[in-house]
């Protein structure tokens, strides 16, 4: 009896349409596109600042218009879904806690990311003025 | 013993990894409340000025630009992967390139503020 | 106990007369309280001989019988037909050679099995004859849900990086060698960490996270490469401020 295995094909290129499981990995990977985005949006942002109050204000006033509003918004609620709790759940994971011969329970270490993040969030805005 | 410089790459991914998370929503939040056409107190000149003079300012805005740079480079190396692009090298000095750039750009201008 | 008639897809692969795979239909009466294995016995018994696949225990232990079930990898023992439509695709474990039927060639994990080198290494000497290693409770939970793969190989056929590079030594692998890792009594980190972190070990991990979600016996090896690659981070930093044996 002869051994001829057949090897199914894999497309390099679309191998991620074959379950929802591998789509939604991509739709988290993808977040990287708006960190690039916002890093470099910050970037221009502290070269305004640089050049004095002239230029900062003016760069304030080309950021408010309809179109980033819906970019933002967009983005926002995208990189909340997709990359922050995605980030979050997966924390315990990566970080497993042994209390004695207990496994910390996974919803703990996700809750404290929680706080931890709310209280981050708090802060800035209370830096900025916004609260 | 080899440990891959993936290692070196990939703890940076995670660190950037964990500062998004946290710092984006607000960021781009911010970003929003701006677009909407407020101005927080906050982000008048004066005020933001004088954040970024200010030596803590200046290393939290350094390290979380620098680092989810970082994040977003290698991330995209690995998307250029996922979608197909088999040139792994040429990807990676490609996006890591980009990723100096605006370390460098991020370093400069702090420092002439 | 009630009766229902299934229909089982079931891909054929016959390396003597086929040049590529096709599905076969049986149409198969089912008890209410059959696995997709006993249907899967039912047809070689009464309906064609030829069918070939691998299977032992039907109890989730030898972990031989896992399959692709309706695009899902399942050990077929633990894959109930009341869980699923009157309809269903078996198909070899995806990301395998097909060697017949439903049986895949398991050669390349079996091969990077030895190399993870998965037993306890020790560099002090032994113990005493007839003694033991012990070991605190604490220390045994901390690895023990990792013994409980059984080579399902289940993880592989859901893991995406491995579909498209196979030299990525894959989820099982590397949650087992993770096992001994982080096992109290083990002292083979650092021979292990050769392969473990080198170009084909863990980097090559992206955290679909698919591995763990298919696994039957809960095992989380997307938890243990991700604890493994903090590892490999923090021993390269060891390395390069001198402070990390070689």
């Amino acid at each position: 009896m002869s051994r001829q295995p057949y090897v199914r094909p894999v497309s390099k290129t679309t191998w991620y349409m074959r379950n929802g499981r591998y789509r939604k990995y991509m739709l988290r990977e993808v977040t990287c596109l708006l960190v690039g985005v916002y890093c470099f949006l910050t970037i221009w942002a502290l070269a305004a600042l640089a050049a004095g109050a002239d230029t900062w204000n003016g760069f304030l006033a080309s950021q408010q218009n309809t179109v980033m509003v819906v970019f933002h918004a967009f983005a926002l609620v995208y990189f909340l879904i997709y990359q922050a709790f995605d980030w979050f759940k997966l924390a315990p994971k990566a970080m497993p806690v042994q209390l004695g011969e207990k496994k910390l329970p996974d919803r703990y270490i996700i809750i404290a990311h929680y706080v931890a993040w709310a209280f981050v969030s708090l802060f800035v805005f209370w830096l900025t003025g916004v609260i | 013993m080899a440990i891959a410089k993936k290692a070196f790459v990939w703890g940076l991914f995670a660190a950037g990894g964990t500062v998004t998370a946290f710092v984006f929503p607000v960021l781009i939040a911010l970003f929003l409340i701006v677009a909407l056409g407020i101005v927080p107190e906050g982000l008048r000149f004066e005020n933001i000025y004088a954040f970024a003079t200010n030596w803590v300012g200046k290393t939290a805005l350094f390290i979380v630009i620098s680092l989810s740079l970082w994040h977003a480079a290698h991330r995209l190396r690995v998307v250029f992967h996922d979608f197909g692009v088999r040139m792994d090298n040429a990807v990676a000095n490609a996006v890591y390139l980009v990723a100096l750039i605006g370390t460098v750009l991020t370093a400069f201008y702090l420092y002439k503020i | 106990m009630s009766m229902r008639q299934m229909e089982l897809e079931v891909m054929r692969y016959d390396p003597e007369q086929d040049d590529e795979p096709h599905f076969q239909s049986y149409s198969v009466p089912c008890e209410d309280d059959w696995a997709i294995l006993d249907a899967l016995n039912y047809v070689k018994e009464n309906i064609d001989t030829t069918l070939a696949y691998r299977w032992s225990c039907h109890m989730m232990v030898c972990g031989s019988c896992g399959m692709m079930v309706n695009g899902e990898p399942s050990l077929t023992c633990k894959t109930f037909i009341r869980d699923l439509p009157d309809k269903v695709r078996i198909e070899p474990l995806e990301n395998f050679p097909i060697e017949r039927d439903l049986v895949v060639v398991l050669d390349d994990v079996m091969e990077k099995l030895r190399m993870a080198k998965p037993f306890i290494i020790r560099h002090d000497e032994p113990p005493p004859e007839d003694q033991e290693y012990t070991q605190s409770r604490a220390a045994l939970y901390k690895f023990k849900q990792y013994t409980m793969c059984v080579n399902c190989m289940c993880c592989y056929a859901a893991c995406p990086q491995y579909a498209l590079d196979s030299s990525f030594i894959g989820p099982a692998v590397l949650a087992l060698a993770h096992r001994y890792n982080i096992d109290s009594r083990d002292q083979g980190k650092s021979e292990r960490l050769d392969l473990l972190a080198d170009h084909d070990g863990v980097w090559e991990c992206s955290f679909v996270g698919a591995c763990s979600e298919v696994c039957p016996k809960s095992v989380d090896p997307a938890a243990a490469v991700q604890q493994m690659k903090i590892d490999g981070a923090k021993e390269w930093w060891k390395q390069k401020l001198g402070g990390g044996k070689s």
